[in-house]
């Protein structure tokens, strides 16, 4: 049997699963639409919400980042975990007791405020806009890659998918999808990683075997990989980071923008009681952290085998022949995720760093002419089984695993960007008085709208969608987080307070990433150089909405305190989530 | 104020002392240990690299577990306390 249809095998399988979930899991009622019915067990949704908050970045591009950047990009395995600690701590168990729909629902009630509430639905649906892309992006490449269709074919089967469980079944049809969706990437994710460690730490538990000795070598294998990596130029992989405050504030900036993401939060709507929603917490991590643990094996694994397959005899030897290139290389090369271009004309693939002074003398010497391979981040977990040599099926599985990644993220964000529309923006503020089957079929109809938003924008990729994930935590750091905390933590914080909070981080960190970015992001217009000496305290644009959540903090602090307390009525709801007593299922209202 | 509302206003108090203490090992861990206090701690091996490298890439995910399950039975405990649980 060839690859190609082992994969499309695989991948077949796992469509089928998700499309006999949606038509066992069918939403009756609003509340089953937009919270499953509150009835989910915290185990399954733990499962679930693994499923919606792991992406395509973190399934596809993570271990790259970490491969390339060492300890230096450990910055997005701590921030990507630790904001589970404040959304268990300061945010989900308080929201659930409040038990509506929706977190714009939330911060209209707390802020007594239409302003607030349109202000949320604001920010809710740019954040999860931006984010989708991705997400649609990562399926285009597992499936040109894998299924050897075109990039488009791809997006519009993901779309038909996700549109098939989504649309008809609501929350209740993804969260169960989800579940399935968790399995088959955490299956595929972890088996290449343990064939992987085991050949080259003799160690089948990878996070035991990234300390472990190296097998070939007998010294510790981050040793070793310290070593190749300086003798090509590079800095060691665990060599220590100089700017030390931009580190703590990109890592604070992803777990703040973690805790603030609405289509993170609402999975914790839908468990039945608020002790649930403190141990699902619990539970989503664990099932994160078997997929955040085995990362940083992966990537450093990877690395070495990269180089060590460039250089079979080691730096100083000559480099592996163009001619001689093993078979994954080959593949990759049609996608255009592998470069290879002789700059020295000796037929030969050099990789080094080609741009520190320091290992000048020492290439030229060696009749090196420039680093001859560029290699994309995104391609290492993708191409891991291809370069351990593994089964064929095991390629298969990584085909359908990174394409669950990107569906399941991709149906949490379409459910938080439908049920703002048709809740906040339609029931709640345009039209109360619209009957249940109406608001179901505007939450139908809203959710096919934002699959067609997504399709579009997966096809026609804005030049910036690298950027804008930044942005979108940037943005959920410096609006939604705050002011959900502070709505939960202080009694006095008031409407004026929150809105100025709100707009105040929104602008200043706009403001901030605009300026390096250019201006909504078209290039040629940002107002400095995007380099680190440019930037303010060495505070990179992606680190700047732990600064922007600070600017929100103080502002609302501010302006509250100068305007009138909340009514008594807001004082008693906030008394009220602060304990779980009398909370019962998520109200319909 | 009424005895149902000290009561809760200790539950509250409680729950904010608890999360303060478990939000402080939360930053010890990761901002700590594994960023600004790492070369403090780099004389501490661990497997081929040091402490602080650990504590990046394996030791803060295992701690945020630990201190999410830990608030989960203690505040739980404090609800049946209190006489506040659903």
């Amino acid at each position: 049997m060839s690859q190609f249809v082992i994969n499309m095998l695989f991948v077949g399988a796992s469509f089928a699963l998700y499309i006999g979930i949606a038509i066992w899991a069918r939403a009756g009622s609003t509340k089953e639409f937009y919270v499953a019915g509150g009835g989910v067990h915290p185990v399954t949704n733990g499962m679930a919400t693994a499923a919606d908050w792991m992406s395509a970045a973190s399934f596809i591009s993570m271990a790259g980042l970490i491969a390339a950047g060492g300890y230096a990009n450990s910055t997005f395995l701590m921030g990507w975990t630790g904001g589970y600690v404040l959304l268990a701590m300061l945010l989900a168990p308080y929201l659930r007791k409040f038990g509506k729909f929706t977190v714009p629902d939330f911060i209209g009630d707390r802020f007594y405020s239409r302003g607030a509430r349109l202000t949320a639905v604001i920010c809710l649906v740019i954040i999860s806009v931006t984010y989708v892309i991705g997400q649609m992006a990562g399926a285009g490449v597992a499936f040109s890659r894998f299924l050897e269709v075109s990039n488009s074919t791809g997006i519009w089967i993901a779309a038909a998918v996700v549109f098939a469980y989504a649309v008809f079944g609501g929350m209740k049809g993804i969260t169960y999808t989800q579940v399935a969706q968790y399995v088959v990437l955490i299956v595929a994710y972890t088996i290449p990683a343990i064939f992987i460690s085991l050949q080259l730490t003799g160690n089948p538990i990878p996070p035991l075997g990234l300390f472990g000795d190296h097998v070939e070598s007998g010294v510790p294998l981050l040793q070793k990989l310290d070593e190749v990596v300086r003798d090509l130029g590079f800095a060691a992989y665990t060599a220590d980071v100089d700017n030390k405050l931009n580190m703590v504030l990109f890592t604070m900036s992803l777990m703040i923008g973690t805790a603030g993401l609405p289509h993170v939060i609402i999975r914790f709507f839908t468990v039945p009681k608020v002790a649930d929603a403190r141990w699902s917490a619990g539970w989503t991590l664990i099932f994160i952290a078997l997929l955040y643990l085995t990362a940083p094996a992966v990537a450093s694994m990877a690395r070495l085998n990269l180089v060590t397959t460039i250089y079979p005899e080691g730096a100083s030897a000559p480099a592996l022949s163009y001619e001689e290139r093993p078979e994954w290389v080959k593949n990759w090369e049609q996608t255009g995720l592998i470069k290879w271009e002789d700059k020295n004309g000796d037929g030969r693939i050099q990789m080094y760093n080609d741009a520190a002074p320091a290992f000048t003398a020492t290439a030229q010497e060696r009749g090196w002419n420039g680093n001859e391979l560029t290699v994309n981040n995104d391609i290492l977990v993708l191409a891991n089984p291809e370069i351990a040599n593994l089964p064929a099926w095991v390629v298969g599985l990584i085909a359908a695993g990174a394409i669950a990644a990107a569906l399941s993220t991709a149906a949490g964000l379409l459910l938080a960007i439908s049920s703002a529309i048709s809740h906040d923006l339609i029931k709640t503020l345009i039209n109360p008085k619209i009957s249940e089957k109406n608001e179901m079929m505007a939450a139908r109809l809203s959710m096919a709208a934002a699959i067609l938003l997504a399709t579009y924008l997966g096809l026609n990729p804005p030049g910036f969608a690298a950027q804008v994930v930044a942005l979108a935590f940037g943005i959920a750091a410096a609006t939604l987080f705050p002011v959900l905390m502070m709505g939960i933590f202080s009694k006095r914080m008031n409407d004026k307070g929150a809105i100025c909070g709100m707009v105040a981080g929104l602008v200043i960190t706009l403001l901030y990433i605009f300026t390096y970015l250019g201006w909504f992001f078209i290039p040629e217009t940002n107002m400095l150089p995007n380099t680190p000496d440019q930037w303010f305290m060495g505070i990179s644009p992606a680190s700047f909405g732990t600064v922007g959540a600070l600017i929100n903090f103080a502002v609302a602090y501010g302006v509250s305190m100068v305007t009138a307390a909340p009514p008594q009525e807001i004082q008693d709801l906030v008394e009220s989530v602060r304990t779980p007593k009398g909370a019962g299922a998520a109200l319909s209202h | 104020m009424t005895s149902e509302q000290t009561n809760a206003a200790a539950y509250w108090k409680a729950n904010v002392r608890l999360i303060t203490w478990s939000l402080a090992i939360w930053a010890l861990v990761s901002y700590g240990f594994a960023m600004i206090l790492r070369p403090m701690v780099a004389g501490i091996s661990v497997g081929g690299s040091d402490l602080g490298f650990w504590f990046a890439q394996q030791g803060s995910i295992l701690f945020f577990i630990g201190l999410i399950f830990h608030y989960a039975w203690r505040l739980n405990k404090l609800d049946k306390e209190y006489g506040v649980e659903e």
